[in-house]
């Protein structure tokens, strides 16, 4: 096994992630594999190389493939690099009636980048992504932790412009 | 056991088995994609829908349990509509391409859609494409044709113990791959292709040759390691096409090695030998049968007449057919010699004559399942042989086996090790666990061991060792191919034998190449004749034969040396001999440099004969290939020398008239292999540098040596290579990367350095069987590094 590789992940990764894997039974390592990704992404400035899934892998003893397969089903996991702020905008059919169309053409026009493009400042990255269950307030997103509700040009303008 | 109707028949049936387990061993088909009985249940491709009495929907066979009353049906209208709605779900992203798909006329997909799809797809709009990932040289890919069974994924996860192969991606985005593209490098890859239900996965160098109805299929046996897997070879006009697994739960499963896959392809390589060819003047030309045969008939009797019949040796190759085997000792001894050997990388014979009948496991290839504790000693089992190697796997994942090895190389296994001792001193770490069991039982060990023991301290590694062989209700101790070419074989196996017989365990000897058994049941031996029976004319071992330097040689399906493990002292030997006869299937520049007669001989495609397995196991095959050329059966070959030398019984009519004589021989093949050796001196290792040298999993004999797709994987590549740990290196001022020369037994050469921490102090890693390494010595045997 690879000692470098592991060391990709900081100690404070690893103390973090020990804390996951002590929830599993011994043998069963691998079951905090999603917030040993998570925790390594987060690590990262908010994506996945292809050396820190690896890493991940070997500190919890699965092939690299298994946790690629991990890290390449969940939508939450980036595998190249994102902006600073990572705008996740549901388009699924609470917020579609409730006008998600306009807030993603709205974001799109303001920040002159598509869907899943990143702007070039390095600034902000645009997702679409399915329901975050914030249906009551639709339209809706969320950037980096945060959830932003009741969506309107305005709001979007003010919110973004609170941001680095 | 409960009872069950499926499709109105009463079923008695096991608790616990599945629908589909019980529907099989009634013979009733349902149809299946993801399932397989030797993989865990993944009930993802939904093909095997039934309708079960009282269930709302349709289940999945595959993953039901069966439940007294059960009332299934199978093709009732709600089963068949179910069936061609999972049928059309599954053809909407499939090509379609049978035409040009290498699984046409063998495809799952084909037949179930056939007897189960409702000929009309609703689908109209695109369908997606999947990019190939290059697996390396086994593996064709066609991705697109993927259904997402899973069974590869499964397989290399649970059988072959190596995830490779995975599922990245999610929904329409999934697809089978590797990680960032790497190859799929498992010993036992091409199980894939059999697996694989569509075509998505086939054999690289089958593709594009032949058509499954074009083909011919023939039972035989894989000759590479002492398992005997059963293989089916599908033969076209004569060739050898491709070789398949062929199920037998107790030998192989349903499993083959690559290398019992692939060595097919050696079959046609370009240094086929074709022809005999004899040396005229120092001049190779080719010849015909009579002139070759009366030109080597006359130089072996020219030599017995002259210098006496002593003066004449024997070297076989260890995967020879028993009735070669056979043959070639009743040749030897007829005129006269006792020379005759086959043990070709062992050094040690001081304990033959104690020796049990033949090599053998010592229990059922099954058993091994079934073992609680297993000591491998000298063992790289993996690599020499895979399938048993699947089956500790299988015991250590099922039943908790404990499995712990003393080795000279920390070998990575497909199961964890829960002790293991790195060292080139084999021997001292047996000590240890025998002194440490001789504790636990309050035994003593024989006089003649003693002095093995007398201040041996067990560490607490050879402490546990002990003490879990003791505590195992079921537990084994298994000698590998190093314990076997180690230079103090015999106290390994004294030492073992002790240990097994304090702790209540069996030992198994591991036993290079596809018929040891054979050998040793046929008198391929200077100290044993057919059957057993001491021989009465006794001769040299191998070693003693090229110490001594005899005039004559006789070499069946070898080359000497590669196959031989001290390689230097056996090129010098054959060189300075008067005159060499070599039955070979293939020429090579060893042979062409030392022999004066090449009788060409078929491979063991292109044979009649037997071999008999590490459990004593006795398969009989037939030539199923079209002969190279003019190359005839070895045992036919021999026949006809022997008839030439004027010696009696040579009239055989066929290969089964050999086994028949051989049967009255060697009566029932006895399974216990004990033996009881007094040693009289302990062998002194060497103290300085070491070379370890195994002989790596590609080139263990002159066929697979040629099997061009085997030789581009990477054990093969890996193979060619010298190393050694960090500490040693540096004491030899070499760093990785570097230049070294390593001289051994006059020999030289150069290597590139690699740092491996898994080898044992002061000890160089250098493989045998390989041609970069001819000409040097033996294995445990002093070597010179430097850096060039
Ligand atoms: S490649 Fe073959 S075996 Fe593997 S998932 Fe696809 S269809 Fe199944
Ligand atoms: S649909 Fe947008 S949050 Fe649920
Ligand atoms: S065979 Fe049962 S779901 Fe695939």
């Amino acid at each position: 096994m690879s000692e470098e590789k592991i060391t990709l992940l900081s100690d404070a990764s690893r103390a973090e992630i020990d804390r996951w894997v002590a929830k599993y039974p011994t043998e069963k390592k691998q079951s905090a594999v999603m917030a040993a990704l998570r925790i390594a992404q987060e690590q990262n400035g908010g994506w996945l190389s292809n050396e820190l899934i690896e890493a991940v892998a070997h500190y919890l003893e699965m092939a690299p493939i298994a946790a690629y397969e991990v890290a390449s089903f969940y939508s939450m996991y980036e595998l190249s690099p994102v902006g600073r702020h990572k705008i996740n905008i549901c388009t699924n059919i609470s917020c579609m009636l409730r006008g998600s169309d306009e807030v993603v053409s709205h974001l799109e026009q303001r920040l002159g980048i598509k869907l899943g493009e990143t702007t070039e400042d390095g600034r902000f990255t645009l997702k679409e992504v399915e329901c975050l269950g914030a249906c009551v307030n639709a339209p809706m997103f969320s950037i980096d932790k945060t959830y932003y509700e009741n969506l309107t040009p305005e709001t979007i303008d003010k919110i973004l412009e609170n941001l680095e | 056991m409960v009872n069950i109707e499926i499709n109105g028949k009463v079923i008695e049936t096991r608790d616990g088995v599945t629908l589909i387990e019980a529907a099989d061993s009634a013979g009733i088909t349902i149809p299946r994609f993801c399932y397989h009985s030797k993989l865990s249940i993944a009930a993802s491709c939904r093909m095997c829908l039934v309708e079960v009495e009282k269930a709302p929907k349709p289940l999945p066979a595959c993953a039901t349990p069966v439940s007294e009353g059960m009332k299934v049906h199978t093709r009732s209208p709600k089963a068949i509509a179910a069936q061609r709605s999972v049928m059309e779900f599954l053809l909407i992203n499939h090509p379609l391409d049978c035409p040009i798909c290498d699984q046409g006329g063998e495809c799952d997909l084909q037949e179930m859609a056939m007897g189960y799809g409702s000929g009309i797809s609703r689908y109209t709009e695109g369908k997606r494409v999947v990019h190939n990932p290059d697996l390396g040289a086994l593996i064709a890919t066609d991705m697109t044709r993927c259904i997402h069974c899973t069974r590869c994924v499964r397989f290399g996860q649970e059988v072959a113990g190596m995830m490779e192969l995975g599922a990245p991606g999610r929904g329409e985005h999934m697809h089978i791959g590797t990680y960032m593209e790497g190859t799929v490098d498992s010993e036992l890859s091409g199980n894939v292709i059999d697996l694989c239900p569509v075509g998505a996965l086939t054999s690289k160098p089958y593709r594009y040759t032949a058509r499954p109805w074009e083909l011919r299929s023939y039972h035989s046996i894989s000759p590479h390691d002492c398992v005997g897997s059963n293989i089916r070879v599908d033969v076209r006009n004569g060739k050898a096409m491709r070789v398949v697994p062929r199920e037998n739960e107790t030998v192989n499963e349903t499993w083959i090695a690559d290398r019992d896959r692939y060595s097919y392809t050696a079959n046609d390589h370009p240094e086929r030998l074709t022809q005999p060819m004899i040396r005229e003047e120092g001049e190779w030309i080719a010849s015909d049968w009579d002139t070759a045969l009366t030109r080597a008939a006359e130089g072996l009797k020219a030599i017995a007449e002259r210098d006496g019949a002593e003066q004449l040796g024997a070297l076989a190759s260890y995967s020879a057919t028993t009735e070669e085997f056979y043959l070639l000792q009743k040749l030897m001894r007829g005129i006269g010699s006792g020379n005759i050997d086959h043990r070709l990388r062992q050094v040690d014979f001081r304990d033959q004559a104690e020796q049990p009948a033949y090599p053998a496991l010592g229990q059922a290839i099954q058993d091994l399942e079934l073992l609680d504790a297993v000591l491998l000693i000298g063992s790289n089992i993996r690599k020499d042989q895979p399938l048993l190697a699947q089956r500790l796997r299988k015991a250590s994942r099922n039943n908790g086996a404990q499995i712990m090895a003393i080795n000279a190389v920390d070998y990575d296994f497909t199961f964890p090790l829960a002790q293991k001792c790195i060292t080139t001193d084999l021997g001292a770490e047996l000590s240890g666990v025998l002194k440490a069991l001789l504790t636990l039982t309050g035994d003593s060990a024989p006089d003649s061991l003693q002095p093995l023991l007398t201040g041996v301290e067990p560490s607490e590694a050879q402490q546990n060792i002990a003490e879990t062989l003791k505590a195992a209700p079921q537990a084994t101790v298994l000698l590998g191919n190093t314990a076997a070419s180690y230079p103090a074989r015999a106290e390994l196996q004294a030492l073992a034998n002790l240990i097994a017989e304090l702790a209540g365990a069996r030992v198994g000897l591991l036993a290079e190449g596809g018929n040891s058994a054979g050998a040793w049941l046929a008198g391929c031996l200077p100290h044993r004749e057919a059957g057993g029976r001491a021989a009465t004319v006794s001769g040299m071992d191998w070693r003693a034969m090229v110490k001594a330097g005899l005039k004559g040689y006789l070499s069946l399906g070898i080359e000497p040396e590669l196959d031989c493990i001290e390689s230097a002292a056996v090129t010098k030997a054959m060189e300075q001999a008067e005159f060499v006869v070599a039955l070979t299937a293939y020429t090579g520049e060893g042979l062409m440099a030392q022999a004066d007669v090449l009788l060409p001989i078929g491979t063991f495609l292109e044979t009649a004969g037997s071999f008999i397995n590490t459990e004593g196991h006795w398969q009989s095959f037939g030539g199923v290939a079209r002969a190279a050329g003019e190359s005839r059966p070895a045992w036919k070959v021999l026949r006809v020398l022997g008839n030439l030398l004027d010696l009696n019984g040579f009239a055989y009519t066929s290969a089964e008239t050999i086994r028949t004589e051989m049967e009255g021989l060697f009566g029932d093949v006895p399974i216990g292999n004990r033996s009881e050796w007094t040693m009289s001196e302990p062998t002194k290792l060497h103290q300085g540098l070491l070379r370890i040298a195994d002989v790596p999993i590609y080139a263990v004999d002159p066929m697979v040596r040629r099997a061009m797709p085997l030789q581009a994987t990477a054990d093969a590549l890996l193979a060619v290579r010298l190393s050694a740990n960090s500490r040693t290196l540096e004491k030899y001022g070499l760093a990785d990367g570097d230049q070294a020369t390593v001289s051994q037994d006059g020999g030289e050469a150069t290597f590139i350095v690699a740092v491996d921490e898994r080898l044992p102090d002061n000890a160089v890693y250098l493989p045998a069987g390989i041609s970069e390494t001819r000409g040097l010595g033996g294995s445990f045997s002093p070597i010179q590094l430097a850096k060039a």
